[in-house]
């Protein structure tokens, strides 16, 4: 069961070859052997899962099933699940026990799928290593030593390690990619708006967005089919007819083109990520792709402005983690002030502290038009960039992260050098567009991802083109077990 | 030295929405405490707001009431400090682009008193003070509830003509169904800005804000008692320092809070949880057709059609219930004259009397409309009609015409039954006769008296001077 796909598992489960209650049994016991070295889970519940995992065999044996009825998936533990703890692996969210389902869990629920658990994670969302959970760090299956990459480590370390067959994960500066690139995993970032936000804990609103992290492009296609979904309870959430994204898959794509923006692949690209780059391009085309130079030419200040415009919303969206409503409280204090300045003081890690003072400054009068102000123009010139780029090719290849996974403890203390992470995937959050890593081969036996980026709601071409390269190439199919 | 008061108002109207302006939680007021707190008004992680298009429909409704302009595109923004009663750490109001800009009212002899914007935002929650041994509570029933803060240009120049403005106001929010008007409530709030500066100067002086004014007294007493303290500093050599004052309505006075050097950053910026408010031509067109007839045409129509005088058209305008009440009254055949000195002088003295709204007057319609009627056909005189009124006020089963004739009161007008009366008063007061004739007006009303007296009280007067006019001139 260990390392089929989530359509064999369906399969397996319609013809009756295993039920729901064995699956999920399998990956609970999964879980209790590996997650004490690997860590990807903060919250298991087998009484929950199983439940619905008896729940969702009724329904199959009543033929009232779909794509995902029974299946396990691990839940990013940002989404808020009823009666689960919610934590956003933070201090301060410790003792929260969701009152409602976030759309996303919503969706699996309606569709029988099972919540295996809920995955560690940067704190808040904040971190590209897994380093800042409360829970302490995530490790990556290819090498307990290294880092998953974060913030959906945990959900990436899960699926790689199979102790799930896929996970939910968000991503918003990168946080879906860059995992899934250095866990040697296919994750997909989709169209700002196509996924709800609701009862999805908030980092930064405009560029946070929910996606699947799984072992295909084909997995990715089902998990993204039950995701995508419009929702009145999120104002930016966008009506958009959602395709079938599996029927796209094995469309010919001989012809088509693909964009190569030179500001990606200079100098700065790592040599050896840039030889694994040009056997994908090699891959390509010689299933009829051709490739074409194109330019994103303010792709450079990508980094300075989402380290504006993200620690600016978060500041905002942390403000209501003040001890007065729910999450963690300090103890002592002598009056409201220090109730507030201890709560935060004590709840929230470094890194979210760090974001939210800078956060702060950006925002505050005096600075507002320099940073804030300034960062949005930017911005809108970066998806301008991409705009014109989409007029000469139907997608464009970018490196995932400009290096393999790094060592636990490598750059905790340099903060710049781990947002140097997402140098290759923050803008494609700052422009709002669609975005998949999948695997492309191993630098030092540690996992390499390429990086396809889409139009606007294009997700059904990305994951065509990537399940294309997956037909003739095996990276994606490598474990830890068997191929470290 | 002669000083020019300069006076600024900021209106919080608390939009008559069911539902919050981001929430579908109720905006009921006098719940239980949190009954109204839903999982946004708490804001729980992951709950996002989504905005209650009722509360934009009534923002351009008042936009179109002050002759503003509807902006194409508003928005949204955050204003961030952390309050117990605030839960998110951030209000949703509108910062750069307000939905309304640029409106009037007019007060008095026409003077304009310019509207500079109106914006959405939501209001904050309470905190209850003194509920636990030592600890504070927090309600938040209010917080989300919608608001409209209608910000005025420093056009009014004394306490009167700010607390016209603002009663213009505050029968205006309610005549189009905005608002419930409800200041104990706090569903209408004003905040006054006041500066003084010498006279004809040009600069303005600094502003001191006065907070916490529920009812138009305290308002005129707070912005007099302000403006005397500011004259005096000013006097004494001191500087005003800007700043925010409460109003006490137990001392009279006013006292600062808190200064500008304290005042927080709020950090504004655009709400990335709400996509900016596009309002479109048909839309704005579709609630200017539902608008209906504002006071100030009502008052014309009053004055212009109806020939009512300047007074009684304002007083029956002072409220759009008066206003309908009038209006159906008139749809009945009624006099509008007879009809609006009813209304103005009888109804109302009573209404006032015992603190009733016009909506909780124990006189039905029906009855009204005939004792007008009955005071029209000459049945009853004025005064015969303030007795049956008087009647129906404590019995509201009473019947108009059964009461007339039980107690009486009808009115003689054939002048055969008059004519006997006039001539013995005529022959009885053959001083007053005299007096007349030599002049003296008074004595002639004294004559009609004693005929009113001497049938008592039924005569029709108008009838009996007419008689009585003409036996004088034989006699």
């Amino acid at each position: 069961m260990k390392n089929l796909s989530l359509r064999e598992l369906n399969l397996g489960l319609s013809n009756k070859k295993f039920s729901s209650e064995e699956l999920t049994k399998f990956f609970l016991n999964e879980i209790k052997t590996s997650n004490p070295k690997i860590n990807a889970f903060i919250t298991v519940d087998e009484e929950k899962s199983l439940q619905q995992a008896k729940d969702a065999d009724k329904r199959i044996s009543q033929n009232d099933m779909n794509e995902l009825t029974g299946i396990p998936i691990a839940q990013k533990d940002i989404f808020c699940a009823k009666g689960w703890k919610t934590t956003c692996a933070s201090k301060m969210l410790d003792n929260f026990y969701a009152p409602y389902d976030s759309k996303v869990i919503e969706l699996f629920n309606q569709h029988g799928a099972i919540n295996l658990g809920k995955t560690n994670m940067d704190e808040f969302a904040m971190g590209s290593s897994n380093e800042t959970s409360y829970y302490g760090e995530v490790r990556n299956p290819w090498n307990l030593d290294y880092v998953p990459g974060g913030s959906s480590g945990g959900s990436a370390a899960a699926v790689a390690s199979g102790m799930a067959p896929a996970a939910t994960a968000t991503d918003t500066g990168g946080s879906i990619r860059q995992p899934a690139s250095l866990c040697g995993l296919t994750g997909l970032k989709p169209t700002y708006g196509l996924v709800s936000r609701f009862g999805m804990i908030a980092f930064a609103s405009s560029l946070d967005q929910a996606g699947p992290i799984a072992k295909s492009a084909e997995d990715c296609a089902l998990m993204l089919k039950v995701m995508a979904a419009h929702d009145e309870r999120d104002s930016t959430s966008i009506k958009h007819n959602v395709p079938d994204y599996l029927k796209n898959l094995d469309s010919p794509i001989n012809g088509k083109t693909i964009g190569l923006p030179k500001e990606f692949f200079n100098d700065d690209l790592n040599q050896d990520i840039k030889v694994i780059l040009e056997q994908v391009i090699d891959s390509y085309q010689k299933i009829g792709v051709n490739f074409k130079e194109i330019s994103l030419p303010n792709s450079h200040l990508s980094i300075p402005v989402y380290y504006v415009i993200a620690p600016a919303e978060a500041s905002s969206n942390l403000s209501r983690y003040d001890g007065v409503k729910f999450g963690y409280r300090a103890e002592e204090f002598k009056d409201l002030e220090e109730m507030y300045l201890k709560t935060r003081e004590q709840g929230f890690g470094d890194e979210v502290k760090r974001r939210i003072l800078v956060g702060t400054y950006v925002l505050s009068a005096g600075y507002y038009d320099a940073y804030y102000l300034k960062a949005q123009k930017i911005r809108r010139l970066i998806a301008n960039d991409f705009k014109n780029a989409f007029n000469e090719c139907d997608l464009i290849l970018a490196p995932s992260c400009p290096s393999t996974a790094f060592k636990i403890g490598d750059k905790t203390e340099d903060p710049v050098a781990m947002y140097m992470q997402d140098m290759y995937t923050i803008s494609t959050n700052l422009a709002g567009l669609p975005a998949i890593s999948s695997p492309a081969g191993f630098l030092n036996k540690m996992p390499v991802g390429f990086q396809l980026i889409g139009n606007y709601f294009d997700e059904a071409t990305i994951l065509n083109f990537t399940h294309q390269y997956q037909q003739i190439t095996d990276w994606h199919q490598k474990t830890p077990e068997a191929d470290v | 030295m002669s000083w020019d008061i300069v006076i600024g108002i900021e209106t919080h109207v608390q939009l008559t929405t069911q539902t919050k302006i981001f929430s579908g939680a109720s905006t009921a007021f006098g719940m239980p405490a949190n009954e109204n707190a839903c999982l946004v008004s708490l804001a729980y992680p992951g709950t996002l707001p989504v905005l209650n298009k009722e509360a934009v429909k009534k923002a351009i409704k008042f936009g179109l009431a002050v002759n503003a302009d509807i902006a194409e595109y508003s928005v949204f923004a955050r204003k961030n400090y952390f309050y117990p009663d605030l839960p998110k750490g951030y209000q949703i109001s509108q910062f750069e682009l307000p939905v309304v800009n640029n409106g009037f009212l007019t007060i008095g002899d026409n003077k304009k008193i310019r509207i500079l914007r109106a914006h959405l935002e939501e209001d904050a929650g309470k905190s209850v003070h003194g509920i636990l041994n030592n600890q504070t509570g927090i309600d938040l029933n209010r917080a989300g509830t919608p608001l409209l803060e209608i910000v005025t240009e420093p056009d009014m120049s004394s306490a009167q003509e700010a607390i016209a403005y603002a009663k213009k106001l505050h029968n205006l929010v309610q005549w189009i169904g905005v608002c419930d008007g409800n200041m104990q409530e706090g569903s209408f709030r004003c905040d006054v800005n006041v500066s003084v500066k010498p006279s004809g100067s040009e600069k303005l002086g600094t502003r001191r804000e006065i907070k916490n004014l529920n009812s138009f007294r305290n308002m005129e007493q707070a912005i007099n008692y302000e403006v005397n303290w500011q004259i005096e500093q000013l006097e004494d050599g001191n500087e005003i320092i800007q700043s925010t004052v409460l109003f006490n309505p137990d001392t009279g006075e006013t006292k600062a809070m808190r200064s500008k050097e304290e005042a927080n950053d709020y950090r504004y910026f655009p709400d990335p949880d709400l996509l900016p408010l596009k309002i479109n031509q048909e839309d704005i067109d579709d609630i200017k057709s539902s608008l209906g007839e504002l006071p100030e045409a009502s008052i014309k129509k009053l004055i212009e059609d109806f020939k009512l005088n300047n007074a009684d058209a304002s007083i029956i305008t002072s409220n759009k219930q008066t206003y309908e009440f009038f209006q159906s009254l008139i749809s009945e055949g009624l006099d509008p004259k007879i009809t609006a000195n009813w209304i103005v002088v009888n109804l109302f003295a009573k209404l006032n009397d015992n603190e009733l709204s016009i909506e909780e007057s124990p006189i039905n319609k029906n009855q009204f409309v005939l004792l007008i009627r009955r005071i029209m056909d000459k049945t009853i005189s004025n005064n015969a009609a303030k007795k049956i009124f008087d009647l129906l006020w404590e019995d509201s089963h009473a019947d108009v015409d059964q009461s007339i004739e039980v107690l009486g009161l009808k009115q003689v007008s054939d002048s055969s039954t008059i004519l006997p009366f006039v001539q013995e008063v005529i022959a009885n007061n053959q001083a007053m006769v005299e007096q007349f004739k030599s002049g003296k007006d008074k004595a002639f009303n004294a004559l009609v008296g004693q005929v009113m007296k001497l049938s008592k009280g039924k005569a029709n007067p108008g009838q009996v001077s007419e008689i009585l006019k003409d036996e004088l001139n034989k006699a």
